[in-house]
């Protein structure tokens, strides 16, 4: 049977969502985003909402994240995105609003607008993907560069006495009476992936319902940056990130998840040292 | 508000005018010596009325940021500020006027550099006018000499952010900010429905139906080539500006032999200043500068033509002079005189420069 014999519309078992573009993403490959990108255009498509949607990108890798997306798109100054969101939803109640943020922008730079937005209890959707460096600029040192780890300006690995700690501000968000569902995700593997878009169903479904901020972390890899094959970046994730970004859902419905210990969101600061 | 004759602050009229404009949104943090903008609207609570949405921020980042946003779904947004305040938001600025979205600006000046003082000044010509954020770019820029025109200018800059779109900076001081004068109301003008802004700012994100291509709002281009036609257009849109949009007064000039240049409060002092030289048989005009971008750098240049000589009176240690004497070409003298650090002068102290510097 020639392969020609089984492309036919009866065979078709997956296609692209019409919530993406035809543009090629300029994604390194093995990268989270385009993954990301994915379920949350999924999401838009399912819930019927492409037409009600706004979108703001951040400044980093998926700064060209509005080519991608066939729904309206703000492109914010860096870690500005809450702000933008901010304006658009209070002006335009009827949209359903979200933006797509990497650690640096979302927790350096954009710290303040990151919080604020949460405890206002912001009605919009944040998208947080974290591969613990600034991946667009080459490799340089993020807020959430964990202890030890190498980047372009930690050569000798992240150290606490010069460089401080790992920001966790997920748990930190948790913690504010704005945000209505904190959950962390990733996108390495297919259950993964699946569980990853059930969570950014769930927080686009709040905000529809008007619950409050809702924030979906996808721990993601960052190959090019972190000097590995995408299998071996995945592995290193798994061995190295997750351990200081436990996968879940930290808040659920308002409330501090079951099984999440209010130390951990408080107190502990992630010093588990790596070495790369 | 019907058209009504009230007395007020200039910091409440331009929330008032805010109200009554049809402005969907204001953004905006407490800063001395504009807080009563905000505290206006608060007041007035305009959500209950208009439907304006009213919001705090954390910072005048955000604040700015907050216009950004929303006035990239083709609303009508504005933010106010002064000084150091406007400093932070000169990202933004740059952000909005790169990414072409319309909105309302407003400066109430204090004293600088640094947190400087609470009192009014003029030394914000410089980031005002010559793009106070990175890149080649322009903000179109009122600057109201009273209540009245605090109020009426925020009206005019509607109609001109939507029709370049482009930012429009309101560019007052604490002086106009803090007085109350009398002020006669407009006829408020409702928001606009959801079809008029569609048809307003059809290139806005505002949900893309089946009908459209998504639209995207950003100042973003990666390829060099393209971004240096998009800098050409937004310079042909300046040259549009300077060619239609100069606005200016001209009080007492067909007849003078020297001519006092001055914008905002220091054109008020400098009105008085004109009445007392005319008394003393000096011959002193006033060309009062309403848009300091664009400049009316020609019709400047045609009353300097006449006259002996042009002395520039501004709150700053002399950031307008610089625009005169490129106006003029330097071809009669142009002196400073400037009283700064939030220093008013006085109509004496004007006319005594006047005589010193240019009448000799």
């Amino acid at each position: 049977m020639a392969n020609l014999d089984i492309v036919k519309p009866e065979n078709l078992v997956y296609q692209r969502t019409k919530v993406l573009t035809d543009a090629t993403m300029h994604y390194c490959p093995g990268c989270g985003h385009g993954t990301t990108h994915r379920c949350v255009a999924e999401v838009i498509e399912e819930l019927g909402i492409q037409d009600k949607t706004v979108g703001v990108a951040p400044v980093g890798c998926s700064v060209l994240a509005y080519n991608y997306f066939d729904v309206d798109f703000q492109e914010a100054a860096h870690g500005r995105a809450p702000a933008l969101a901010t304006a658009v939803k209070r002006l335009n109640p009827e949209l359903s609003v979200f933006t797509y943020q990497g650690d640096g922008d979302l927790a350096a730079i954009g710290t303040a607008e990151t919080i604020h937005a949460a405890n206002r209890g912001e009605n919009i959707t944040m998208i947080f993907v974290n591969n613990g460096i600034y991946g667009m600029t080459g490799g340089q040192m993020a807020p959430t560069t964990l202890v030890g780890m190498r980047s372009a300006t930690t050569p000798y690995g992240r150290c606490v006495e010069r460089n401080g700690y790992p920001l966790r501000i997920t748990e930190l968000l948790a913690t504010l009476p704005g945000t209505y569902y904190v959950t962390r995700q990733s996108v390495h593997t297919p259950a993964a992936v699946r569980k990853a878009k059930a969570a950014i169903k769930k927080a686009f479904e709040f905000q529809q319902q008007g619950k409050g901020l809702c924030f979906v972390e996808i721990v993601s890899n960052c190959n090019s940056g972190w000097k590995m094959t995408p299998v071996q970046a995945n592995k290193w994730m798994e061995e190295n990130m997750f351990p200081n970004y436990p996968i879940g859902d930290i808040k659920v419905d308002g409330k501090i998840a079951e099984g999440i210990d209010v130390n951990r969101l408080v107190l502990d600061h992630a010093l588990e040292v790596v070495t790369k | 508000m019907a058209k009504d004759l009230k007395l007020m602050k200039g910091n409440e009229a331009i929330a008032r005018a805010m109200i009554a404009s049809g402005c969907d949104g204001y953004f905006g943090y407490p800063i001395t010596p504009q807080s009563e903008v905000m505290e206006t609207l608060m007041a007035e609570k305009p959500w209950e009325t208009t439907g304006m949405v009213v919001l705090q921020a954390e910072s005048e980042v955000a604040s700015i940021n907050m216009v950004y946003g929303g006035a990239a779904t083709g609303k009508k947004v504005a933010t106010s500020s002064s000084s150091p305040g406007i400093s932070l938001m000169q990202e933004g600025m740059t952000y909005l006027a790169g990414a072409e979205i319309p909105c309302v600006v407003v400066n109430v000046m204090r004293g600088g550099p640094g947190l400087g003082t609470i009192q009014p000044s003029q030394s914000d010509y410089f980031q005002s006018t010559k793009g106070g954020g990175h890149g080649d770019y322009q903000l179109y820029t009122l600057a109201p000499a009273s209540v009245q025109e605090m109020y009426d200018f925020v009206f005019d800059a509607w109609d001109i952010a939507f029709k370049y779109r482009n930012p429009v900076l309101i560019l007052s001081d604490g002086a106009i900010g803090q007085c109350m004068e009398k002020l006669y109301t407009r006829d408020d003008v409702p928001r606009w429905t959801e079809e008029e802004r569609r048809a307003n700012a059809p290139w806005a994100t505002w949900g893309k139906p089946a009908t459209r291509n998504h639209n995207i709002v950003t100042s973003l281009e990666l390829d060099s080539a393209k971004q240096e036609i998009f800098n050409h257009k937004l310079q042909a849109k300046y040259a549009e500006m300077k060619e239609k949009e100069v606005r200016y007064e001209m009080l007492n000039c067909e007849d003078a032999e020297y001519i006092i240049v001055a914008y905002g409060s220091s054109s008020r002092i400098a009105m008085k200043a004109m009445q007392m030289a005319r008394e003393k048989g000096i011959k002193v005009g006033l060309f009062r500068l309403i848009t300091l971008f664009p400049f009316p750098t020609k019709q400047l240049a045609e009353v300097a033509a006449k006259v002996k000589g042009i002395l520039c009176v501004e709150m700053s240690a002399g950031q307008m002079i610089e625009d005169v004497k490129l106006a003029t070409e330097c071809k009669v003298p142009v002196e400073h005189f400037g009283r700064f650090g939030g220093i008013i002068p006085t109509p004496g102290e004007v006319l005594k420069a006047l005589e010193e510097k240019i009448v000799k």
